[in-house]
């Protein structure tokens, strides 16, 4: 008992190849979308690489690549035989294909789910390194003289600008570090001493934040030095000032960013899936509809399709069965012995 | 002497509208990408209208929207005629229309060359608004709580970050300004009061600037105040840390490298459409001939002006001349006359005279 059979007459058929040779277009354009959101994410990762201490894992984009390109060739070729299938003369040569062409589009269909999966689950991997990095960055912020980390302020204060953000969960981590090298400290100066002996580390730290927190939206001309001290500026407490420098964290903005991105990225993939799906179902009924006619020579004939030529139960068991003996295949010794007596 | 004058076969009459037919469909999309590019800049222009002093520089991407779409509609109707063309039966339709036509194309033609000569030649004018405009703007970066003005502040500082520059011509122009509003200065303090006196017009002035001049190459955190009185740094690495171009120039060079490639974009578009007007007006001039021939097999010729153009420039003249004698009936010298004078217009009113009697 066939699962799931469908009448074709010459009609439907023809409907079906076409309808079929579109929809494989179709799954061409999408694989390619895939191959270029895989490149705009790896893009996109690598422009702020030093955010992640270059650590950052590149496996998402790298099979988002590959996937694309496979999804392209694939159908590509599926789209090539649903345009021979009404000709049986070049459709007989496509004919002992089909059956490894479907095994291919199932397993290419495994690959697809996988992908999706990786794109919401390795969210948690980028927000751990966006951590570890940031806090890095910040850290080595002053160090414009040291080869390897000469861009991090430049790379820093341009996130914090394109961000609207500051500092790694907010704008106190810069208090916490100091970001002015000793080059440009005065040091004969009493109070550049006086400070940087009064901390344990010997460290030049101050209640202020780079330029680059400054909000320009802010009414005010921005106040950046001495953040915590109410009486340093005119008519300003830093409890309810809001406008005046960022307020969100890097970490906060940049992984929003970035799990939009994967998010939107893992949806499109799981429409794919969908598309990947009909396709095959087509392509199955329309093989299955080829074979099954009563008179090869007469094109009008009609025909019956199916997904399965047993039932779902039926199959199953098959593959199991087929499995198993597969299996046994590899033990000729055990086997081989009582047969060769028969 | 016919300008131009070519010899058309049947045939090649047939081929040169289909041909026209085709031209006229690619023309329909140069139109498309003329309303864009139009589009385009007005959006450019609207993105820092707040720091352009007028709102005149508009009237350049507003030619490039109306002859776009004009030229839209003209191809496409241009399309349907030239099909229409190869049968000669078909054409008797359009006889009527298709100098009409063309006298519109060619006036068309000449706005799309009107507008790609505007492209090139605004920037003076352009130099001169952004010049207002940006004074304009840094005078008012202070009050950010005057109605009208209240994203003017926003609007410099995006605009310092976004083009790296900093003031009008440079730096120093922020020291001639005050920029610090004075909600925000402590009039008590006697600092601040010595300052505010010591100036002509009461203004605070400094030798600092906004934020948005810091320049995000700098090696060293930004120093945006106390600039001529620096003793740590020396004068010349101070250089490095703000944005040393100005805004004018900034925003000028974008501007100009903008319009510079439409204009060249335009001027190929209107180099395409001249084509396309000569090709329409010989197969115009080439359906007549066969019509007045009566043979429709036969050959025909094709110009694009029957006389000379001092011939055709002359007759236009006076036809022109005479279009306006025919307001002053008065003046015609042959209205009025004396039987004596024996002048062979005057029979017109021999009838009337005698319907009289």
């Amino acid at each position: 008992m066939p699962f799931m059979p469908v009448k074709f007459n010459l009609q439907k058929r023809v409907k079906l190849a076409q309808g079929l040779w579109m929809l494989y277009w179709f799954s061409v354009i999408a694989g390619i979308l895939i191959f270029s959101l895989g490149i705009f994410f790896k893009i996109e990762l690598r422009k702020r690489s030093e955010m992640m201490d270059n650590n950052e894992s590149h496996l998402v984009p790298n099979l988002l690549i590959l996937v694309g390109l496979l999804a392209c060739g694939l159908n590509a070729f599926g789209g090539k035989v649903c345009h021979d299938s009404l000709d049986p003369i070049k459709f007989s040569k496509w004919k002992p294909m089909l059956k490894t062409y479907l095994l291919l589009c199932c397993g290419f269909n495994v690959l697809l789910v996988l992908v999706s999966l990786l794109c919401f689950l390795m969210q948690f991997s980028v927000y751990l390194t966006l951590a570890e990095g940031l806090s890095y960055a910040i850290r080595f912020y002053k160090d414009t003289d040291t080869p390897g980390r000469c861009f991090m302020k430049r790379t820093l204060d341009m996130t914090q600008i394109e961000f609207h953000c500051c500092g790694n969960n907010n704008f106190r981590d810069w208090f916490e570090v100091q970001w002015i090298s000793n080059r440009y400290l005065d040091m004969s100066n009493d109070v550049v001493k006086d400070r940087v002996l009064s901390n344990v580390e010997g460290k030049y730290l101050m209640d202020s934040v780079p330029f680059s927190c400054c909000n320009p939206g802010s009414p005010r001309p921005c106040i950046q030095h001495h953040l915590t001290n109410n009486s340093a500026h005119y008519d300003y407490d830093h409890r309810t000032e809001e406008l005046n420098i960022w307020t969100r964290g890097c970490l906060e903005a940049l992984f929003s960013y970035y799990s939009s991105l994967m998010s939107s990225i893992g949806v499109f993939v799981l429409f794919a899936i969908i598309l990947e799906s009909v396709d095959m179902a087509g392509l199955k009924y329309l093989s299955t509809a080829l074979e099954t006619m009563a008179e090869p020579e007469n094109p009008e004939c009609e025909s019956e399709g199916w997904l399965l030529e047993k039932g779902v139960k039926e199959t199953f068991s098959d593959l199991l069965t087929k499995l198993k003996t597969f299996g046994r295949t590899n033990q000729v010794e055990g086997g081989d012995a009582p047969e060769a007596n028969t | 002497m016919a300008v131009g004058k070519v010899t058309f076969s049947k045939v090649e009459r047939e081929k040169l509208a289909e041909v026209l037919w085709l031209l006229n469909w690619i023309s329909v999309v140069t139109g498309t990408i003329l309303f864009g590019l139009g589009l385009f800049l007005r959006v450019e222009i609207h993105k820092w209208q707040e720091v352009m002093s007028e709102q005149g520089i508009l009237y350049v991407p507003d030619m490039l929207i109306t002859t776009g779409l004009a030229a839209c509609c003209i191809n496409f109707f241009g399309g349907k005629i030239c099909l229409d063309c190869a049968d000669t039966n078909k054409f008797l339709r359009w006889k009527l229309v298709m100098m009409p036509y063309i006298i519109c194309t060619f006036f068309f033609t000449s706005c799309v060359l009107a507008g790609a000569l505007m492209c090139y030649g605004i920037r003076s004018q352009m130099e001169e608004s952004l010049f207002m405009g940006l004074r304009n703007a840094m005078r008012y970066y202070k009050d950010t709580d005057t109605p009208g003005r209240c994203n003017l502040k926003r609007t410099v500082d995006l605009l310092q970050i976004q083009f790296q520059c900093c003031g009008n011509t440079g730096y120093r122009d922020w020291f001639h300004i005050q920029w610090i509003s004075s909600r925000y200065l402590d009039m008590s303090s006697s600092a601040v009061v010595d300052r505010m006196r010591s100036n002509v017009e009461g203004k605070y002035l400094m030798d600092g600037v906004p934020f948005s001049c810091c320049s995000t190459f700098s090696p060293w955190p930004c120093i945006q105040h106390h600039l001529s009185t620096s003793s740590t740094q020396d004068k010349q690495s101070q250089q490095l840390n703000l944005w040393r171009r100005g805004c004018r120039q900034a925003l000028l060079d974008h501007y100009t490298g903008i319009m510079q490639s439409i204009g060249l974009t335009v001027l190929l578009i209107w180099l395409f459409e001249l084509l396309v007007l000569t090709g329409v007006r010989y197969l115009q001039t080439a359906m007549e001939n066969v019509l007045r021939l009566g043979d429709p097999e036969s050959e025909s010729d094709g110009w694009i002006l029957e006389n000379s153009l001092a011939e055709t420039a002359r007759s236009n003249f006076n036809i022109i001349k005479n279009l306006g004698k025919c307001y002053q009936v008065d003046d015609d010298p042959n209205i009025n006359v004396p039987t004596q004078v024996q002048v062979p217009v005057t029979s017109y009113f021999v009838p009337e005279t005698r319907t009289k009697t």
